[in-house]
């Protein structure tokens, strides 16, 4: 018998008590959870057995088991540098934002009259990365710099309109860039030449798409990259420089150098280095590149009143619209990432940000020159933060002697060693390493000051942070209260359920986010040695082997940081399969058509040839349509890509079919695994055909949306691709000797927010997950059933069922009254809501996933509010409601538009604002009203509003 | 409009001595919703049949323009450049798109007229 509190954060997790489930099957017409999942699960697929996780176990028992775990890894003073630095997390930061529900459980801000808040915070960020960078524009992140250069490499080469296929990319860049733009370029049909570029360039003969470069490189040495520049864009090609923000607060911006694209982290404005990440990386360029460029933009529009609004600007960019033509297959970012490191600018200011860089850069330079005292060389003299050792024969011995005295060095090679300083260190622990260096010197603690280690050629004179928003909020009572005020605006889970179809909007425990900020996993370094890092090993274990019996494959790799990366690096897994067995012509990839936008963006990259397989009436893949297809591409299959439960919400009863079929053609079947959420205890995908799957921790395993990241997209395998899994060229052991090389910059991802999913799955154990996955489709299909008199559902499965989601019908309403979905959306607002998918993956629908986290009173409020808008609508059949005037069509409504004098609507202000009950003792303000997105589209404006807008909004 | 030609592609072609105009159509405006955004093939570009030759994008899509025939364009359309909105006033009038002078005009044999392109549409929508 379990100890009943063992199963305590079941009951937690799961909205519903026992009799309210059972209530719920009643109505539904069973006797048993058992009983409805076998009326919904496909027989041939449903798996009968137990996972074997284990016995489920208490918030404070698993925080108890988790802590010893994080015991495990040593904390070593780190000076490794390579992209990757200390910081401190002002706490103001840490409190208010990422430790703070409002601000981490809120949605991709899709629907911007509910977003206002993070919206503004992300167009800080991009506010931020322009200044330091000089670009025209920038993007709201990017998963990380390896990744980001890797997007600059792709924009070069679409915009590149010459016949070459040549990358130049510098060896001053990080390895593990290289590494991440090396398997990029590959299927993109590139070729890369690696090379110090100052001898190089000049020997090309061939044109370039673009060249690469470090600024300051990887050693820490600051070379002026203007004369390579130049080289390259004679070469045609264009310049993009990966460079550091803190350096940029005293160096040249990458634009006065003349690069094109500038990109890098923002790792070091606040975020933990968390053993790899999450952090932001950051991605600008010249305007006339914005309609190539990857990633959310954040942009400023107005609203129905002419009031200023925050929206996603350019979306038609992006994979969700364009597909296989989409400029990236970035849909999760790093959204809570930017945030926190615009807060991180917004608290420091320009004068902070300032300071702290000076202080870095002269410890750095105090500590070299005693080394110089000591009779040691430098590789170079001009460095910001990283000063780099000739240290030749006695290298292994100091790097040793570092090792014994629990401080990380960089071991470059066998002759030089390297150090990187940050905001962390100080001139105690600079004395420290002296000593490790053998030396007899020291720095005094108040040594004078003079940077002359910063070539004065390459000294900043343009200013930076010259916003008011960065030079307002330095006290933490005037930020608390920024921060406040902006959370406020937003919708988020502490706020009312997010129905969100596809994105599993799950309960994000408290236990589970306590970890992240422990400082044995917030404080390691990606390229620690794997010795101190006994903790993260093995949580990765637990996680690999839980995930294992979970899906049924036997390769994991915890290496993609989001879903789409997980495709990417899946397909590439298979593309790599195809090429060792002498069938690199297996190049089509066929996705049905309701397939995530992702999908198709995804198999551009690994470089296959997209081919759309028709779905039927009922929401199903189309059989014949997909047999004739995999018989006419039967020699060059590659794959098929297929998402189960489908992305339609049902569990289709051809899967099995579906994947012989692709099999006998010697096809690999790809599976999105959005959708485990459905599946989890109850059905095996390494069971029943699929080959490979990403998995959404973020879903379905309880990281926060963050407001559009972080996320972790890890891949499961079967056995035969399990030797072409993702590898790193840092750490060596983290994948395959033949893998496919690096997809994401850090070896193991974002590695300390899979401690989240580590805790999610501890608490729940076997029972648990099953259980979750159980509610989740039996509250899918209440309110299926609820809702199904006042709108059609759109596919049902066996026996009628859906999956874990549903999806309503708008279309008819919409051509019987003019409401569109759109309009349902932003009345669901004036209730207190967040709406649902919209127009996807069906045009004139929504999607409804309320997940096994809402309570009955939350899933009956929000099914009696639908209702209650659809009641609306009728009124507007009857002609009760005006067509055009009434309180749908003008959602949703501002307290400023309610209280102003002149009301002339046909509908009353109480119709308007508080059309339920519950509003009066809970009522969502929306600070915007609908949002122009014409207007935002056709005045393209991406950066913090003029100081005299703002100053008016101060006023 | 009986001079028109009609494509799959929902673009329209009219042919004065050895220059066709193409445009998009009505119909597929009101696919696309408030275009917000056009890019043209530039003066002097030789273009194939049923290639890609430039990009419109609304606020809610985005959709490459093909060209229906082969041929060298030999004018633009400036001022959809300059307000892309204007193609949803008046596709198949004043806002059409560019200007080809054409390599072989039996290309346009295989095209629909306005009642195939009409049915047509009606087909696909539904």
């Amino acid at each position: 018998m379990l100890h009943n509190s063992q199963k305590d954060f079941i009951k937690r997790h799961i909205g519903t008590s026992k009799e309210e489930q059972s209530k719920m099957l009643n109505e539904l017409g069973y006797e048993s959870l058992d009983d409805l999942i076998k009326d919904t699960v496909p027989e041939k697929i449903h798996f009968k057995d137990e996972l074997s996780i284990g016995e489920p176990n208490s918030e404070y028992e698993a925080l108890r088991k988790l802590k010893i775990i994080s015991k495990k890894n040593q904390i070593y003073s780190n000076f490794i540098g390579m992209g990757y630095y200390g910081t401190y997390t002002p706490n103001v930061i840490v409190r208010n934002i990422l430790e703070n529900p409002g601000w981490y459980t809120s949605y991709t801000p899709y629907q911007p009259e509910v977003a206002q808040g993070r919206l503004e915070m992300l167009l800080n960020f991009q506010q931020m990365v322009i200044d330091f960078t000089g670009m025209d524009i920038a993007n709201a992140s990017l998963l990380d710099e390896g990744t980001a250069v890797a997007e600059a490499m792709s924009l070069s080469h679409r915009i590149n309109k010459s016949d070459s296929n040549l990358v130049f990319i510098s060896e001053n860049c990080h390895p593990q860039t290289i590494d991440v733009v090396k398997t990029r370029a590959e299927p993109m049909g590139l070729k890369m030449i690696v090379g110090n570029d100052k001898k190089e360039l000049d020997k090309l003969k061939e044109d370039l798409v673009c060249g690469i470069i470090q600024y300051p490189g990887t050693l820490g040495d600051i070379k002026d990259p203007s004369e390579s520049i130049s080289k390259i864009h004679k070469k045609k090609g264009k310049a993009i420089l990966a460079c550091d923000l803190l350096a940029l607060a005293k160096l040249k911006t990458p634009r006065e150098l003349g690069a094109d694209i500038a990109v890098g982290s923002s790792q070091r404005f606040g975020i933990p280095m968390g053993y790899g990440g999450p952090h932001a990386a950051f991605f600008a360029t010249k305007d006339e590149f914005k309609r190539s460029m990857p990633g959310r933009i954040i942009g400023v529009s107005v609203d129905r009143h002419g009031n200023k609004a925050y929206r996603l600007s350019l979306q038609t960019r992006e994979q969700h619209i364009r597909r296989d033509k989409a400029t990236s297959n970035i849909c999760t970012a790093q959204a809570l990432l930017a945030i926190v490191s615009a807060a991180y600018a917004i608290y420091h200011g320009p004068e902070g940000i300032r300071a702290i860089s000076e202080r870095v850069s002269q410890l750095a330079k105090n500590f070299s020159d005693k080394l110089k005292q000591s009779g040691y060389k430098l590789y170079s003299d001009s460095f910001f933060d990283t000063v780099t050792i000739i240290t030749k024969d006695k290298t292994e011995q100091i790097y040793n002697n570092a090792l014994d005295n629990k401080v990380n060095i960089r071991k470059v090679n066998s002759s030089m060693l390297s150090i990187s300083f940050d905001e962390k260190k100080n001139v105690y622990r600079a004395n420290q390493l002296l000593k490790i260096f053998n030396c007899t010197e020291s720095i005094k603690e108040n040594p004078t000051e003079s940077l002359s280690n910063l070539p004065k050629s390459l000294l900043r004179s343009s200013k930076y942070l010259e916003h008011p928003i960065f030079n307002t909020y330095h006290s933490e009572t005037e930020m608390v209260r920024y921060l406040k005020k902006l959370e406020n605006k937003d919708i988020s889970l502490n706020r009312s359920m997010i129905a969100l179809g596809s994105c599993t909007m799950k309960l994000n425990a408290v236990a589970e986010m306590i970890p992240i900020t422990w400082r044995e996993f917030a404080e390691p370094h990606p390229f620690a040695p794997i010795e101190q890092m006994d903790g993260f090993r093995t949580l990765f274990t637990d996680l690999k082997n839980w995930l294992r019996s979970i899906t049924g494959f036997s390769g994991v790799s915890l290496q993609p940081n989001a879903g789409a990366q997980g495709e990417y690096a899946g397909l590439m897994v298979i593309r790599k399969y195809h090429s060792e067995r002498s069938e690199s012509n297996r190049n089509v990839c066929l996705i049905p058509s309701s397939a995530h936008g992702t999908n198709p963006a995804s198999a551009q990259m690994a470089g296959m040839k997209v081919v759309v397989v028709n779905c039927d009436k009922d929401g199903n893949v189309d059989y014949e349509d997909l047999k004739n297809k995999a018989e006419k591409h039967s020699e060059n299959l590659g794959a098929l890509m297929v998402t189960y439960p489908s992305t339609h919400g049902v569990f289709e009863e051809k899967i099995i079919d579906i994947c012989e079929l692709i099999h006998k053609h010697r096809g690999q079947v790809y599976m999105d695994g959005a959708n485990l959420n459905a599946l989890v205890g109850i059905s095996k995908p390494g069971n029943f055909g699929p080959d490979v799957c990403h998995i959404n921790l973020h879903k379905t395993f309880s990281i926060p949306h963050g407001g559009g990241g972080p996320g972790m997209g890890p891949i499961a395998c079967k056995k035969h691709l399990e030797i072409y899994l993702p590898s790193h060229s840092v750490i060596k052991d983290c994948g395959p000797a033949n893998g496919i090389g690096a997809v994401s910059a850090a070896p193991w991802g974002s590695s300390s927010i899979l401690s989240i999913s580590w805790m999610y799955i501890k608490m729940m154990g076997s029972d648990g997950l099953k259980l979750a996955t159980q509610n989740a489709i039996l509250n899918a299909n209440y309110v299926a059933k609820k809702l199904k008199n006042h709108f059609p559902i759109l596919y049902a499965g066996k026996n009628g069922n859906v999956a874990h989601e549903c999806i309503i019908d708008i279309r008819t309403i919409k051509s019987e009254t003019g409401v569109t979905e759109e309009d349902i959306a932003k009345r669901l607002v004036d209730f207190g809501f967040h709406a649902p998918t919209m127009s996807w993956p069906v045009p004139g629908t929504m999607m409804i996933e309320p997940t096994e986290s809402e309570s009955l009173s939350e899933l009956n409020r929000f099914c009696d509010t639908l209702i209650k808008i659809k009641s609306e609508i009728d009124k507007i059949i009857s002609g009760e409601f005006d067509k055009i005037d009434n309180p749908i069509k003008n959602a949703p409504h501002t307290d400023l538009e309610l209280t102003s004098n002149d009301w002339n609507h046909k509908y009353s202000r109480e119709e308007a604002a508080y059309p339920a009950k519950f509003l009066k003792a809970n009522k969502f303000w929306p600070p915007v009203a609908r949002v122009d997105n014409v207007y935002g589209d056709k005045n393209i404006y991406c950066t913090c509003p003029s100081m005299d807008e703002f100053k008016e909004d101060a006023a | 409009m009986s001079e028109f030609k009609f494509s799959k592609e929902h673009e329209w072609i009219k042919l004065e001595g050895e220059v066709a105009t193409i445009g998009i159509t009505k119909n597929a405006t009101e696919m696309l919703g408030d275009i917000v955004f056009i890019e043209l093939p530039e003066k002097g570009l030789n273009v194939e049949k049923d290639g890609t030759v430039g990009v419109i994008e609304s606020t809610k899509a985005a959709s490459d323009v093909y060209t229906p025939v082969s041929g060298e364009v030999v004018d633009i359309n400036k001022s959809i450049v300059d307000d892309a909105s204007k193609i949803n006033t008046d596709p198949e009038g004043n806002s059409w798109l560019f200007k080809l002078k054409i390599k072989d005009k039996s290309e346009l044999d295989i095209l629909m007229n306005k009642e195939e392109y009409d049915k047509f549409a009606k087909e696909s929508a539904s």
